[in-house]
């Protein structure tokens, strides 16, 4: 899957991508009504990584279905709605706006974008929050719902055991990792939000742990990402627990990413004789290592 | 369609101790290039730098009516620009492209004034042989911090492009900024009708559209903004563009641009 704000809304890519071919396009955060962002310097790089605050910069949930939904629709691609609210009446008036449009197949619940003040990541870093936003949406849709968690928490996993238990049919993770950097000879914060998030390979390893926590504490799917960048790294997060993969910031280097991944994890499952890559959910091997050596 | 090519380095011109020009062998990219698109580029398959980096395609080469590459014009400022300078002939260099809305072409009688500033020259080429081509008069205004970072003044004269130099150390053309030199033949110009392109640091792009409008001409300016992805996606390039009822949105320069008519932007 393309992950939200990494793949704008989609059909930037379809001259260079068949849509259809890929698991799920997540669209661009949005909200209901549009929104301008932050001003530039919107991102910066670090090693392995890059940090970011756009600011969910976007067109609002009602221009997304007249201008873009339907040319995801006559694209066939599987469209997974990101929705952020300042409140939560925004978050259910979202969901439910959305429930009633065509060619919507499930909503990304952003709990947890660190770049902005409002609502958003205060509802995904408690407990109450996260259970009150999830089964206030599922009153209201039918459309699977995944909180999109936060990893600038202290216990991701009791935060995703707070959406299962809220009703979530999946949660996916992890946003980014709230970040800064500064110019040493000015002094001033590389980004204009003075704060943003870190993506990439460089947050990859705290990703897996995430997953392979949250795979321990709830039964329902779950969708990895950070900083996947080819197919090694997206099998490492399916046996970690992931059922699903989203692909970020490698997009960004490598727009033809996708054929590479699926060619990458097809070559693994037959030269590992699987047959389902379901079965490899979540198989990570932890039994004691048998010794293979003493040394003296 | 853009499409991603690992580019063998068929030559590295050094032409000064900062400012490089690298040939690769893209002729896909270079082919389908249309005056004022632009490629993003990763030296290396490391994670530093990360992302690719955004450069006009300088020159379209051709060999016996073939098209055989392009150059890039590189001044040496941050990691990516220092990989481009010192790779060497054989290396692979990952060039994504062509990217961007082009620049508009005028035709006779309408004039064509190009002005760069410093390393702002590189999509001029490819825009000057596409003027020149229409029968289009075309002079460049080339601006740099002294005589030393002048390149390629024979290339553009050589197809018939008249010069018109400035220099901050006046140790070639005017000394000043380029906008001395321009505001000077807008005043002469009368009521010839020109189009102003401009490349070059943002201040630049500023005063060159103000001089331009001052004067009653159009300018089309191509802007470079921090880009992450050159496809539209991250919409970190984003440059404030004015509405219809007064305000501003931002604009991502990568898909949106990077050419904007020197009217609509708003200026910081």
């Amino acid at each position: 899957m393309a992950a939200s704000g990494c793949f704008g809304y989609g059909v930037e890519y379809a001259d260079a991508v068949d849509l259809a071919s890929i698991g799920a396009v997540v669209s661009k955060g949005l909200f209901i009504k549009e929104r301008s962002g932050h001003p530039p310097q919107r991102i910066v790089e670090t090693p392995s990584g890059m940090l970011n605050a756009i600011g969910l910069q976007g067109i609002g949930v009602h221009r997304y279905i007249k201008e873009k939904l339907p040319e995801l629709r006559r694209l066939g691609a599987t469209n997974v709605i990101n929705i952020c609210g300042s409140t939560l009446d925004e978050y259910v008036e979202l969901a439910r706006i959305l429930s009633d449009a065509e060619g919507v197949h499930a909503l990304e619940i952003n709990i947890s974008c660190p770049n902005i003040k409002e609502g958003g990541i205060t509802f995904g870093c408690s407990l109450h929050g996260t259970f009150d936003v999830v089964s206030a949406i599922k009153k209201v849709t039918r459309l699977p719902v995944i909180p999109k968690l936060t990893p600038n928490v202290t216990d991701v996993a009791s935060i995703a055991k707070a959406a299962e238990d809220a009703g979530a049919d999946a949660v996916s993770l992890v946003n980014t990792f709230l970040a800064m950097a500064i110019d040493v000879e000015t002094r001033r914060p590389k980004l204009s939000n003075i704060v943003g998030g870190l993506s990439g390979p460089a947050i990859r390893p705290i990703a897996v742990r995430m997953v392979y926590e949250c795979r321990r504490a709830v039964k329902i799917p779950i969708i990895g990402m950070g900083g996947i960048a080819n197919a090694t790294d997206a099998l490492e997060f399916m046996i970690a627990g992931a059922t699903a993969v989203q692909v970020g910031t490698a997009n960004f280097v490598d727009p033809f990413i996708w054929s590479k991944l699926l060619d990458g994890m097809t070559d693994y499952l037959r030269r590992h004789r699987i047959e389902r890559i379901a079965d490899l959910v979540g198989s990570v091997d932890t039994s004691a290592r048998e010794k293979q050596w003493i040394s003296s | 369609m853009p499409v991603d090519v690992e580019a063998r380095v068929i030559r590295n011109t050094r032409l000064s101790p900062d400012y490089n020009v690298i040939t690769l062998a893209a002729p896909e990219i270079a082919d389908a290039t249309a005056p004022g698109q632009f490629v993003m580029v990763k030296p290396g398959r490391c994670g530093d730098p990360l992302l690719r980096r955004p450069f006009s395609v300088f020159e379209v080469l051709r060999e016996h009516g073939r098209v055989t590459g392009l150059t890039l014009l590189s001044k040496r400022i941050g990691v990516t620009t220092s990989m481009l300078f010192d790779a060497v002939e054989g290396d692979t260099i990952s060039c994504l492209g062509p990217l961007g809305k082009p620049f508009e072409l005028v035709e006779p009688p309408v004039q064509a004034w190009m002005v760069a500033g410093g390393v702002g020259l590189a999509p001029f080429a490819t825009l000057g042989e596409a003027l020149v081509a229409r029968g289009t008069k075309t002079t460049l205004f080339y601006g740099a911090r002294s005589g030393k970072e002048l390149f390629y003044l024979d290339w553009f004269a050589s197809r018939g492009i008249d010069l018109i130099l400035a220099t901050e150390d006046g140790t070639q053309g005017d000394k000043g900024r380029i906008t001395l030199p321009l505001e000077r033949e807008l005043q002469r110009a009368g009521s010839a009708d020109v189009m102003v392109y401009a490349c070059g640091p943002e201040p630049m792009l500023e005063a060159v559209a103000h001089v331009a409008e001052k004067y009653g001409r159009p300018s089309q300016v191509s802007v470079e903004r921090v880009m992450g992805c050159g496809m539209g996606g991250c919409y970190s390039c984003v440059i404030p563009v004015k509405d219809a009822g007064g305000g501003q949105h931002y604009v991502r320069s990568c898909i949106g641009g990077p050419v904007f008519k020197g009217a609509e932007l708003v200026w910081n």
